[in-house]
């Protein structure tokens, strides 16, 4: 018997619920700690040089940003493809895809050498910088998804909320095709002179965004005590496997064309075999742990049906992400530039040298206080709108899955 | 924002006096007239596109150890060892406008020395990403930052294929009144716009020139008769990544 799907705002009254606040509130206030000291003293306090521009805050905000888009699937999936087991988990997906995009962004804003001059960067627009686009991408983005959320919670305007789910749907592959091109716009350097770049993001945002979602997913009805059915859980973490084994497959196609190309060759024997850090970042933590390891946890007949280890194979998944970003950002800009090929470089600028980074704990605490910002909107969110279906249990889900599965 | 203006108050008044002189200019030239560096054009000369300032190197000519063109940028534009405030930074952090390279042929051993500098292409991509339109280029073919105007996104310096620009990583004091430099803001060589709007030459050329190795020549890229011209038609000049077909102003020969 299918009962009727009923969404409603978590109690919010529990200790765990205001230590949970009080955590992600005590980080977004250290976080803001560090902002205030890099911008006093500059950022010289930081990790980065001349070098190495974009650090550690690039790297999360990089992370929040493409995890936005993705984690938007469970939404379009339900709306756009009309699968009817996605539907209840519409309204939490979108309300994640706005929160880790204002935790992204405001990272970004916040580790810009001028943050005070936000206003410039929304009123004076080269139109020729990708990098525009996505600040004019970044913020419709996040009114459709909110006219969006509007649309599925009010039961009188409940019929326009598919063609929103499609706009958003649209939308969020042009946000994210537009983060990737950020870096294949770099013709300069050879990490990111690749057209592959943008469908690689596209595709990574899928496999963090679900990952992420898991999480939040088995976190919200295990803390609130609500049934989480097998059906949704299992159906999830089977697509995040796709994901993961679709990451791989373009990690390994944007590395062999790559290799392909005589000038990029360099760069893609320092990433793949003698870039130190980076090298052991990308085969021990992105491809082993964060992609084999998972893929195969999820789809082990025993392991994979294990609760605790779908939680895992989904971190395991944002662990590798992350390193999969740091490789891709801060090895590709340690790799030198090749101004002059066939010639050995040296000069009082450390050209023709591998350039290091160590990440300063400021930039660290401003990345935490950026997932820490994501999180506290949803916490916040979930308490006070009907966010979560009261119960994701089997027979409500969907009775038909829940017997094939 | 008060950080980086504060320093740069004498120039602005200037700014403001010139600027309104050549209002006519201001629509030839979006932008020019916001810069900070720029404002030494009389009034009935706007900046215009009948010129494309360049500069040639030859390397041949350029002096093993001679940090001439160096030294000079420092003392003229106010940086490095000529403006002892940047303290705090990191070798690493520290900006370089313009630097010594020292390349040697992988298969010959053959060791050659040359200056390496903001390259004002005519295509820059650092102009191409700026969200904001900070960096910008001159209609004569300089390529600037307008300081107020740049957000510190960094993302110029990621573009510039020649590691050209840096990133001020500190509050700094004793600036020249033509190149103010902000914190949190990005700068690069300006080919010496304050004197090339005064008919004069970049402090480079001329201390390379003072030197007598001659390695540099300044002038206009347009004007068939000028030495530059004359002389990249004779001899020839190479861009440093001509295949990015940057159209870069500044050409080497010997490399
Ligand atoms: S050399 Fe670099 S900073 Fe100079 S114009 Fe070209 S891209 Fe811009
Ligand atoms: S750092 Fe400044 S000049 Fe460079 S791209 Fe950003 S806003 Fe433009």
């Amino acid at each position: 018997m299918k009962q009727v799907l009923k969404y409603r705002e978590i109690e919010g009254k529990s200790t765990g619920f205001w230590i949970l606040l009080g955590g992600l509130g005590a980080l977004i206030a250290l976080a803001l700690g560090a902002v205030l000291y890099m911008e006093h003293e500059g950022h010289y306090v930081t990790g980065m040089t001349n070098q190495i521009v974009w650090g550690m805050p690039h790297v999360f905000a990089i992370f929040l940003i493409v995890t936005a888009s993705g984690i938007l699937n469970p939404a379009s999936i339900g709306t756009v493809f009309g699968k009817t087991l996605y539907k209840p988990l519409g309204r939490l997906s979108a309300l994640l895809a706005i929160s880790m995009l204002v935790g992204g962004l405001m990272i970004l804003v916040l580790d810009l050498g001028h943050p005070d001059r936000l206003i410039i960067a929304m009123t004076y627009y080269n139109f020729k910088s990708i990098f525009a686009w996505n600040i004019i991408l970044y913020n419709g983005f996040l009114a459709v998804v909110a006219i969006y959320i509007w649309l599925m919670m009010e039961r009188k305007m409940n019929k326009y909320y598919p063609a929103a789910g499609f706009i958003a749907f649209i939308w969020r592959l042009i946000l994210t095709t537009g983060t990737g091109s950020i870096f294949g716009f770099l013709v300069a350097r050879q990490a990111y002179d690749a057209a592959l770049l943008a469908p690689m993001f596209v595709i990574m945002s899928f496999a963090y965004g679900l990952a992420v979602f898991i999480l939040v997913l088995m976190a919200a009805y295990a803390w609130t005590k609500r049934p989480l059915g097998d059906a949704v859980l299992f159906r999830l973490k089977n697509l995040l496997g796709v994901f993961i084994a679709s990451v791989l497959y373009f990690v390994a196609v944007y590395h062999l064309t790559n290799l392909y190309a005589a000038e990029n060759n360099g760069v893609e024997h320092f990433i793949l075999m003698d870039g130190g850090i980076y090298t052991k970042l990308f085969w021990i933590v992105q491809i082993l742990i964060g992609s084999l390891l998972p893929l195969a946890m999820v789809y082990h007949p025993t392991i994979g049906k294990s609760r605790p280890a779908i939680a895992t194979a989904a971190a395991l998944v944002i662990i590798g992400g992350f390193a999969q970003l740091y490789v891709l950002l801060i090895g590709g800009q340690a790799y030198p530039l090749e101004m002059f090929p066939g010639y050995e470089v040296t000069s009082s600028f450390f050209d023709g040298q591998v350039s290091s980074y160590s990440p300063s704990i400021w930039e660290i605490t401003l990345g935490v206080g950026g997932i820490a910002t994501a999180l506290l909107m949803v916490t916040i969110a979930v308490r006070v709108l009907k966010f979560l279906p009261v119960t994701l249990e089997d027979a409500v889900v969907d009775p038909h899955a829940a017997k094939t599965d | 924002m008060s950080d980086t203006s504060k320093p740069m108050d004498p120039t602005r008044r200037q700014f403001i006096t010139k600027a309104g002189g050549a209002a006519g200019a201001a629509a030839i030239a979006p932008g020019v007239f916001l810069t900070t560096p720029a404002q030494a054009k009389p009034a009935d000369q706007p900046v215009s596109n009948d010129k494309r300032w360049g500069i040639l190197v030859d390397a041949n000519k350029c002096g093993n150890g001679c940090n001439a063109c160096v030294t000079a940028c420092e003392e003229e534009n106010g940086w490095g060892s000529a403006n002892p405030s940047e303290d705090h930074s990191s070798p690493e952090q520290k900006a370089h406008w313009i630097r010594k390279v020292t390349i040697k042929d992988k298969a010959t051993q053959h060791v050659t020395t040359l200056p390496m500098m903001c390259q004002h292409c005519e295509n820059p991509p650092c102009v191409d990403v700026c969200p904001t339109g900070a960096s910008f280029k001159r209609e004569d073919g300089i390529v600037l930052v307008d300081k107020h105007i740049c957000i510190g996104c960094r993302y110029c310096m990621m573009a510039c294929p020649y590691k050209a620009r840096s990133f001020i990583h500190e509050d700094l004091k004793d600036q020249k009144p033509w190149a103010p430099r902000g914190k949190g803001t990005v700068e690069s060589c300006t080919m010496c716009v304050h004197r090339v709007d005064e008919d004069g030459t970049p402090a480079c050329v001329e201390a390379c020139n003072a030197e007598t190795h001659k390695a540099m020549v300044f002038g206009d890229l347009y004007d068939e008769n000028s030495e530059i011209s004359r002389e990249l038609k004779q001899y020839g000049g190479k861009e440093i990544r001509a295949d990015l077909n940057l159209n870069t102003g500044v050409r080497y020969r010997g490399i």
